[in-house]
């Protein structure tokens, strides 16, 4: 695995800490902390919808402090871990940082990245439990939708100007986000979240797919055969914004598992509804 | 190897003439390895009178292990008189906390701010060490082999198993067994309730073997559902645990503050009654409940 340059991923992994949480999250944890018998499993499902606290609570409960003998890949078996009440002091100290704004310098619309992450990673999760029973945890395949594209948000917060000439780039020339990325930036999004990820002592499969997601050439893996094609599902039906718009020229990206067919896997998962309606809720901004 | 307790109560001290059988003070227990070695678990008042036990037989060398930052756990640390004079060695050895994003290293500290305390850390004589310990990782005490393992309370708490001399202990600190967060009816109550599993049999295997098993049996099965979430176990549910690892001996400590000396007994008396087996007998484990000044050699 190449690497990215020592300095630069020394900063962006200690940028992180500064980096504020999305604001329906925010919102909820003030919300749901308030009353002293919160509902654990209210606290677990406003966090797991949240890349940036997902991200924080998987970096300090992999850390080398409980030297776990396996990585812990939830926002579930964290709390099992180190308890709600620690998970939920954490999630407040995130949600002190701040939130999110919808719009930053580099242009990028976080409302549209975060449904995308939303789309992509309850799909993702669908799909092993149709596809891939066995193979891989269906719980892991969320977190690896949930923060395929955590390289683009670190990108806008932090590379702000070389991101923004970047998705210019992108649409000027009808190329995918991640070339013209690596065309102005050097490295792409799905190399540096892998890097940062990696940083963090995250489950080597979760590292690999975050890199692999755009690599057509990539060892083919349960978990990134559900990742990519969630990926795929999600810019057809255009649910979120990845920067990567759907070519009707793209083949399926794991036919081997899925078919050729998109349209037909897109079918078997049933009726979407429910969650496109609850990633929508959770990634609107509130204009008041 | 020998333990004796020094502290019991569970909270907050608790003296009194309603608690006088079974002591008053928070927790403290003191671990002996045959060579002399000496282990400290936890800091509560008990901390106290051990103190001045210890003072007959200078210099000191006393590695106290933290189970969690909670008062009751930590409050008799600056009152720990060997600190004071020098030539005396105590290491404090304890857990990384993800809140605070800080090390054991905070415990003293936190406590000898000026406002609360008149002298400050930097002003103790003897040798202070702070030992942040990872999960797992075992740290050698003469004799005596100390191993954190994660247990389950509104903060980071460690459980620690001490070896040696042929002998076994485990102390909870502050536990309450693992539960479902979700309903049975809820999506993820499967998948969650596979991982309290996999946790609850982790620690059962990391408890194999044991002679001595100390638990924080704060509340009776009784009263327990209107605690949950609070991080204490009950003495039912430790006669049944004790049983299921095969420990020789639960001795049930952290007494509910406002529990009596008569009402501990009988709540204990009605949990044994109704445990299923006769402690003690035909192999079934031993249960008894700590009081200050017990001394056991497992």
């Amino acid at each position: 695995m190449a690497t990215l340059p020592l300095e630069l991923e020394r900063k962006l992994g200690i940028a992180i800490e500064r980096m504020p949480a999305f604001p329906k999250s925010v919102q909820k944890i003030l919300e749901l902390t308030r009353n002293i018998n919160c509902l654990p499993k209210e606290l677990v499902a406003v966090i797991e919808k949240d890349p940036v606290m997902t991200v924080k609570i998987l970096k300090v409960i992999n850390s080398a402090y409980y030297s776990l003998p396996n990585k812990i890949t939830s926002v579930g078996q964290s709390v099992v871990y180190l308890g709600i009440n620690t998970i939920k002091n954490l999630s407040l100290g995130f949600a002190a940082v701040g939130i999110l704004p919808r719009f930053n310098a580099a242009g990028f619309d976080i409302q549209n990245y975060l449904m995308h992450s939303l789309i992509v990673a309850s799909v993702a999760r669908q799909l092993a439990q149709l596809k891939a029973k066995g193979e891989v945890d269906p719980s892991d395949c969320y977190i690896a939708g949930l923060l395929h594209d955590f390289g683009k948000a670190v990108f806008a917060q932090f590379m702000a100007a070389e991101f923004r000439t970047a998705m210019t780039h992108a649409e000027e020339n009808n190329v995918p986000l991640h070339e013209a990325e690596m065309l102005v930036i050097g490295t792409d999004h799905a190399f540096v979240g892998a890097m940062l990820a990696k940083r963090w002592q995250f489950a080597d499969e979760l590292v690999q797919c975050i890199q692999d997601h755009h690599r057509m050439d990539a060892e083919p893996s349960a978990m990134l055969d559900c990742l990519r094609t969630a990926n795929q599902i999600s810019r057809k039906l255009d649910l979120g914004k990845s920067g990567n718009p759907w070519r009707d020229t793209e083949a399926a990206a794991a036919p081997a598992r899925f078919g050729d067919d998109l349209d037909a896997t897109i079918a078997s998962l049933g009726d979407m509804e429910r969650f496109i309606a609850d990633a929508q809720m959770f990634a609107q901004v509130s204009n008041s | 190897m020998k333990i004796k307790f020094w502290g019991v109560r569970g909270s907050i001290a608790s003296p009194g003439q309603h608690t006088i059988r079974y002591g008053g003070n928070t927790t403290c227990i003191e671990v002996r390895g045959d060579d002399g070695s000496l282990v400290i678990l936890d800091a509560g008042t008990g901390i106290f009178p051990l103190a001045q036990e210890l003072l007959r037989k200078m210099p000191v060398k006393a590695n106290i292990f933290i189970t969690h930052t909670h008062w009751d756990h930590i409050q008799g640390l600056p009152f720990f008189t060997p600190i004071f004079i020098p030539g005396n060695t105590v290491r404090i050895h304890g857990a990384f906390d993800v809140v605070s994003g800080r090390g054991i290293e905070q415990v003293m500290e936190v406590q000898m701010q000026y406002s609360y305390f008149p002298i400050r850390e930097a002003e103790l004589k003897a040798t202070i060490e702070y030992e942040t310990l990872n999960v797992g990782v075992p740290v050698s005490v003469g004799s005596l082999t100390v191993t954190p393992l994660m247990l389950n309370h509104p903060v980071v708490n460690f459980g620690y198993r001490v070896d040696g001399d042929g002998k076994s202990m485990f102390f909870t600190g502050d536990h309450e067994p693992w539960a479902n967060i979700y309903s049975p009816d809820d999506e993820g109550y499967a998948e969650f309730e596979q991982m309290v599993q996999a946790q609850c049999d982790q620690l059962d295997q990391s408890l194999q073997n044991l002679d001595v098993l100390i638990a924080d049996s704060s509340y009776t099965k009784a009263e327990y559902p209107a605690k949950i979430g609070w991080g204490h176990g009950t003495i039912e549910g430790h006669l049944e645990w004790v049983r299921r690892v095969g420990a020789k001996t639960l001795v049930c400590t952290h007494h509910e503050p406002t529990r009596s000396d008569d009402a501990l007994e009988k709540v204990f008396g009605d949990a044994v009654a109704g445990c299923g087996y006769v402690p003690g007998e035909n192999g079934a484990p031993r249960a008894i409940l700590a009081r200050e000044g017990l001394e056991l050699i497992p």
